[in-house]
């Protein structure tokens, strides 16, 4: 078992003709995961690493039975891409761009929430979803992957890798990564991913990435002492950023002296989530957080 | 993107929303002629810099000149103005070097009844944008929400309806405004959430929102900071930029498509994902060192961009050593490794380099560094990384 993805999901990319959404389609195939087409409005009939390209995603679905997708589209497109996917009858929409409106993102949150609640959104501004050893949607290189009992999950792209490299490297294998985005308004957040984590007979502990501002964290917090049993690491980013300046996503930013990584690390270690030092330390953290628990 | 008070309110004006008549000037006569422009009575000059805090603030070298001033005589305006013009502000945002203020906002007086606060932002909670008031105006709101947060009410709105009558009925019960205020209030609490949402703002903070003794309510001051990401379809908007107004070497990687914000260090950062940037900051803070930036040349960039990067990265006088940290995805190794090469080509390399390779072409990425004859100072994973930056630094 895994979370979200498996080596059945059928899977397209809709903007498989850009540069981006080819040269990680391609490595997507590569590592095994079952794509099935691509989507680009005015390109239909094409052929792009040997799938079939559409105008649109109700066609996929239709003929392919396609699932779930990977957005590539040029940022302004993003929030129609995500509805017509939901439209269409994705289940699992995972958005990689990065740039995207705020306010497009509101209104898209507020849309799937009401007319799909069943549609998952993972993203935008994330690096994707990986199950180790059987389906990768996203820009993450697949190799530092390997399949074991770690959930991971996490704000931030590198910081991941970085993680995920240090967990393969102490022998401890992943069953699901999930890159949840940067971005002040993402579809899906922590808790969710902690419950899925949760019920995974596969997953037996977790680890998130966490990083300054907003309030994600805590609520992620405040869900583990109340809903998990699991062993639990973390890490928080930007415990050095100086307030007021976004740190690079737009999400990671101090403002009237909330979101900061003290008051994160301090609402982690009270719900007993064991948190990394720094950031060579997180695979260690899940080691401990193992040991403390007594698995 | 931020812009100034008087730009702000030319967009609220624009917008319909009630502001106090005012004229913008860059020298103490056209001050004084706005003066006379204004009715000639009573008038306030405003520094316009883009940090708050303004009336607090002091002029460096005079410190008994505020940034904000009441002014009864054109000779009075005239004299302000010159004191404030050509001069840094020092204010509680500004940091202690102050900023320069190159305009003034001359505007007419009006008669306060009581200020409040009104701020709208998107609330990550609910993922709506909120708007925010309270009776608490023209205090450091952020010290009313730490303390007395239940003194702050909140209303989140759809961005495609917009915030409902009954929200401001609502907000009008708490806040006590009453009778004819109310439809005041409807008017311009219901188009500053409409203008938010319009032009993609990401904040509008009106400090203070007064009633006058008219029983008007009317927006005294106005900051607007704008989505970055949706300039795209805001041409007109992005006119109002004040290059001036930010960090030059900021200006540059933002030009370059780099995402840089300056520090206080002698440690220059060139890392690859914001999440990353952030921990390799963390980490050479851990083990001693001070950066001197953050740094996140993205997953997307090319050689030219890095060599650009690093070109930043040298240029600030403070950097006494750089440290390198790609953990590639979407950014190759030798991506890197090459504009390590080029800069070396380019820039005047001055500086010892610590460099630590991970991920997509990582072994390709080390064997250029290690052919190409320039002296790297390689690392195997963060802490190694970390510590051999620290000592480069202290070193030099």
């Amino acid at each position: 078992m895994s979370i979200l993805v498996d080596k059945n999901t059928r899977v397209i990319c809709q903007g498989i003709t850009g540069k981006a959404g080819e040269f990680h389609s391609k490595n997507c195939l590569e590592y095994g995961t079952k794509m099935v087409a691509g989507v680009t409005p005015g390109r239909g009939g094409q052929s792009v690493l040997g799938l079939p390209v559409y105008d649109t995603v109700v066609e996929a679905v239709e003929k392919d039975g396609a699932e779930a997708t990977m957005i590539f589209v040029p940022a302004p497109f993003t929030a129609d891409a995500i509805l017509e996917a939901a439209d269409a009858g994705i289940k699992l929409i995972v958005a990689i761009t990065e740039g995207v409106p705020v306010l497009d993102m509101a209104r898209v949150y507020a849309r799937l929430k009401a007319d799909y609640p069943h549609v998952r959104l993972v993203g935008p501004n994330c690096p994707g979803v990986i199950t180790a050893g059987e389906c990768k949607i996203g820009i993450m290189p697949g190799y530092i992957h390997k399949r074991g009992k770690v959930g991971v999950m996490s704000r931030s792209g590198t910081l991941t890798y970085e993680a995920v490299w240090q967990l393969t490297g102490l022998g401890l294998g992943q069953t699901t990564c999930v890159g949840l985005g940067g971005d002040p308004i993402v579809g899906t957040s922590f808790i969710d991913v902690l419950g899925m984590f949760q019920e995974d007979p596969e997953t037996e502990a977790i680890i998130m990435m966490g990083e300054i501002g907003g309030t994600a964290e805590e609520e992620a917090a405040a869900f583990v002492k109340a809903n998990v049993t699991k062993p639990v690491a973390a890490f928080i980013a930007g415990r050095t950023a100086p307030p007021g300046k976004r740190m690079g996503h737009a999400g990671a930013i101090i403002s009237g002296g909330k979101g900061t990584a003290t008051e994160k690390v301090a609402a982690l270690q009270d719900a007993g989530i064991e948190v990394a030092e720094s950031p060579a330390d997180m695979g260690e953290a899940v080691v401990r957080a193992i040991k403390r628990a007594g698995k | 993107m931020k812009i100034h008070e008087f730009q702000g309110k030319a967009l609220l004006r624009q917008a319909g929303i009630s502001v106090p008549a005012g004229v913008a000037a860059k020298t103490p006569d056209e001050a004084a002629a706005a003066f006379d422009q204004l009715g000639g009575k009573l008038a306030v000059v405003k520094a316009q810099i883009h940090a708050g805090g303004r009336g607090k603030g002091t002029i460096k070298g005079n410190e008994s000149q505020r940034g904000v001033e009441l002014v009864k005589t054109r000779e009075d305006a005239k004299r302000v103005a010159a004191a404030l013009l050509g001069r840094e502000l020092v204010t509680i945002q500004t940091g202690p070097e102050g900023k320069l203020v190159q305009q003034v906002l001359v505007e007419a007086g009006c008669d306060i009844d009581r200020e409040l606060y009104l701020g709208i932002v998107v609330d990550r909670a609910c993922s709506l944008p909120v708007l925010m008031v309270s009776n608490e105006g023209g205090m450091n709101i952020e010290e009313v929400a730490a303390e007395t947060p239940e003194k702050i009410f909140l209303e989140p709105f759809h961005p495609a309806d917009g915030l409902q009558s009954y929200q401001v009925r609502k907000l009008c019960h708490r806040l006590g405004i009453k009778g004819d205020s109310i439809r005041s209030a409807e008017k311009l609490m219901k188009g500053l959430c409409k203008l938010f949402v319009e032009l993609d703002c990401s904040i509008v903070e009106v400090n203070p929102l007064v009633v006058t003794k008219q029983g008007d309510l009317m927006a005294l001051d106005a900051k607007i900071n704008f989505d970055d990401n949706a300039m795209f379809r805001h041409k007109d908007l992005v006119e109002l930029r004040d290059l001036s107004e930010e960090d030059p070497a900021e200006v540059r990687a933002g030009n370059a498509g780099l995402s840089y914000v300056q520090l206080e260090g002698n440690i220059g950062c060139l890392v690859n994902g914001a999440g990353l940037a952030m921990s390799t900051m963390d980490l050479v803070k851990l083990h001693g060192g001070q950066p001197a930036n953050f740094l996140d040349v993205g997953g997307g960039a090319q050689v030219d961009q890095v060599t650009e990067a690093f070109r930043i990265l040298l240029g600030d006088k403070n950097v006494k050593a750089v440290l390198v940290n790609i953990f590639g995805g979407i950014m190759r190794c030798t991506t890197i490794a090459n504009a390590i090469l080029e800069a070396y080509k380019q820039v005047d390399f001055n500086v010892p380099l610590v460099v630590r390779l991970e991920g997509t072409e990582v072994e390709e990425g080390r064997k250029i560094l290690a052919n190409s004859g320039i002296k790297v100072i390689t690392a195997e994973g963060l802490t190694d990384a970390a510590k051999k930056v620290v000592a480069a630094a202290g070193a030099a």
